[in-house]
């Protein structure tokens, strides 16, 4: 009875969060440009209207790219450190781990007007590439989190026993190290991606007059009244959030990611 | 185990590039925003470089003073509400198995990285008169007719709980999932009722994780740039909406960059206040 109570608890909240979502979902599928719900005269028609409008798809271009970019240029920042940290434990270590894990922690609205600042005095504010650099720099905590976690699930005597077996450095990483922190590194980019294509404010002030990202996009468009292409953009990059997010917990341990330490096996 | 550093899988070097990349993009930028804050104000839009403490004295003004009771009002609420609601549903969910834990999990982390201008579109559609939830209870017969909820304090606050609860459940769940689930088997083999086992051992084992969670849903809710915008009315702006009003509508950089070393301190603070609460319960 209780684990019933339990279980209603859950369903009941996870579906307070999908609730506004299935409104949006309705939403877009307006035939005529209004917004209701249930929606009148349904339609897949914004859906096709949003991949002809170049005014939607160089936005969407952008934010690719950006986040393309800045999640692999987070990782190659993220991956070093996690592998220095991970061995040692001295001041270095510890301030460079702080240092990752700040820009996340904080409030956003702080790095973007650090960047903002920071571009506007050495040049490049407004550039797609001081966008993808803030966003790397920004998201840099979520790989430095998701490969530290996967170095530290790592058995020593594994290490112990390659090199017993006369494996140099090299051979151990791309042999021992690199196979087993693999998974955590393409979750950490996976991270980065979807939080790089949905963030908002450190694009918008970096560079948000002239390259405009899909966030910055919707919010100038919700300006000027709603349209069901708003609900369709939406949808779209839920589900690929939830596309992105359902693969990692298909193929990888999602609570274990998380910081569960109960693994599958229970 | 020896700690020679041949024994090491990294040489030291590998720490170079994320070293100078974070100094170079993370600490020179708040360098460049401390300048800023005691530079002159250059009403053209930048800055004129100088030292004077005239932003920071703005922090007495009565504006500032409300600025702050409505950031700091809406965003405790908001992360009260969460933490509240989290975290029975993070114990519950702990105990289910692999399988449920993965989808909620999924849910969780899609509404948690969505874009706030997506969730605040939705939440405004779904607050709305046209295709809101008021048509629901319209035609359940408890209003007399379909109404508007946003914009408005209510609808800012809901705004705040719907981002700031995935991040209450995902900053709960490693503490609670590493709970002994033995400990409350013990509690209920000695006669202890669901409730009481629940607010008796499960409760103060996390007292915490929870005094921690809450702080960090406060300072996650202080940086919602955009919710205040499309679900509050002007006078519900948050310190991090007037940060960016005065950095780039009213050319004011200098007193942006003030406010802005402001609330990173708050936050520094608070982050490591949460951090401290924590680290005794696992000590203990």
């Amino acid at each position: 009875m209780t684990q019933l109570l339990k279980r209603a608890y859950v369903v009941a909240i996870l579906l307070m969060l999908l609730a506004p979502l299935v409104v949006v979902t309705g939403v877009s599928l307006n035939g005529p440009q209004t917004l209701r719900f249930p929606p009148v005269e349904p339609s897949l028609r914004w859906y096709g209207t949003l991949f002809q409008d170049s005014a939607w798809l160089v936005p969407l271009g952008h934010s690719l790219l950006i986040a393309a970019c800045a999640s692999a240029l987070s990782v190659s920042i993220a991956l070093p450190l996690a592998l220095f940290a991970w061995e040692r434990n001295g001041i270095a270590a510890r301030v460079l781990t702080g240092l990752g894990l700040a820009p996340f922690t904080l409030p956003p609205v702080i790095s973007a007007l650090g960047f903002m600042v920071f571009w506007m005095t050495v040049g490049g504010y407004g550039q797609i590439w001081a966008t993808i650099i803030a966003h790397a720099v920004f998201l840099v905590t979520l790989p430095l989190v998701t490969i530290s976690l996967g170095l530290k699930g790592i058995d020593r005597s594994l290490l112990e026993a390659a090199r017993v077996m006369g494996a140099g450095r090299w051979t151990v990483m791309r042999t021992v190290i690199g196979p087993l922190v693999l998974p955590f590194i393409v979750s950490g980019y996976a991270f980065a991606f979807v939080l790089s294509l949905n963030e908002y404010i450190i694009a918008y002030m970096v560079a948000g007059f002239t390259v405009e990202t899909i966030p910055i996009k919707i919010f100038n468009a919700l300006r000027y009244g709603y349209t069901p292409i708003l609900g369709v953009v939406s949808v779209l990059f839920v589900l690929l959030a939830a596309l992105v997010f359902g693969l990692i917990g298909r193929f990888g341990d999602l609570p274990r990611l998380m910081g569960s330490e109960r693994g599958r096996s229970e | 185990m020896s700690d020679g550093a041949e024994m090491r899988a990294t040489p030291g070097w590998v720490a170079l590039w994320p070293a100078l990349m974070l100094a170079i993009f993370f600490l020179v930028p708040f360098g460049i925003m401390l300048a800023v804050s005691v530079s002159h104000r250059d009403p053209a839009g930048a800055f004129i470089p100088g030292f004077e403490l005239t932003h920071y004295a703005r922090f007495l003004s009565a504006f500032f003073a409300k600025v702050m009771a409505v950031s700091v009002g809406v965003s405790v609420a908001a992360a009260a509400i969460c933490v509240v609601l989290a975290f029975p549903f993070t114990v519950f969910l702990a105990s289910m198995s692999h399988r449920t834990q993965t989808v909620a999990l999924v849910v969780l982390l899609s509404v948690l990285s969505l874009s706030e201008v997506i969730i605040g579109f939705s939440l405004s559609t779904l607050l709305s008169k046209t295709a809101g939830i008021s048509n629901l209870f319209y035609w359940l017969g408890l209003i007399s007719e379909p109404q508007a909820y946003t914009p408005s304090l209510f609808a800012l606050v809901t705004g705040l709980c719907y981002i700031g609860f995935p991040f209450a459940v995902l900053v709960l769940y490693p503490p609670v999932s590493r709970l002994d689930p033995e400990i409350v088997e013990a509690a209920r083999v000695m006669g202890a009722s669901a409730s009481r086992a629940f607010f008796g051992v499960v409760v103060p084992n996390l007292r915490g994780a929870i005094v921690g969670a809450f702080i960090l849903v406060f300072v996650f809710t202080l940086g919602s740039y955009l919710l205040p915008q499309l679900l509050g009315r002007s006078e519900d702006w948050t310190l991090s909406v007037h940060i960016t009003d005065q950095a780039i509508y009213q050319t004011n950089l200098p007193f942006a960059a003030a406010m802005s070393i402001f609330l990173m301190l708050v936050a520094l603070a608070l982050v490591g206040l949460a951090s401290l609460a924590g680290r005794q319960r696992r000590a203990a």
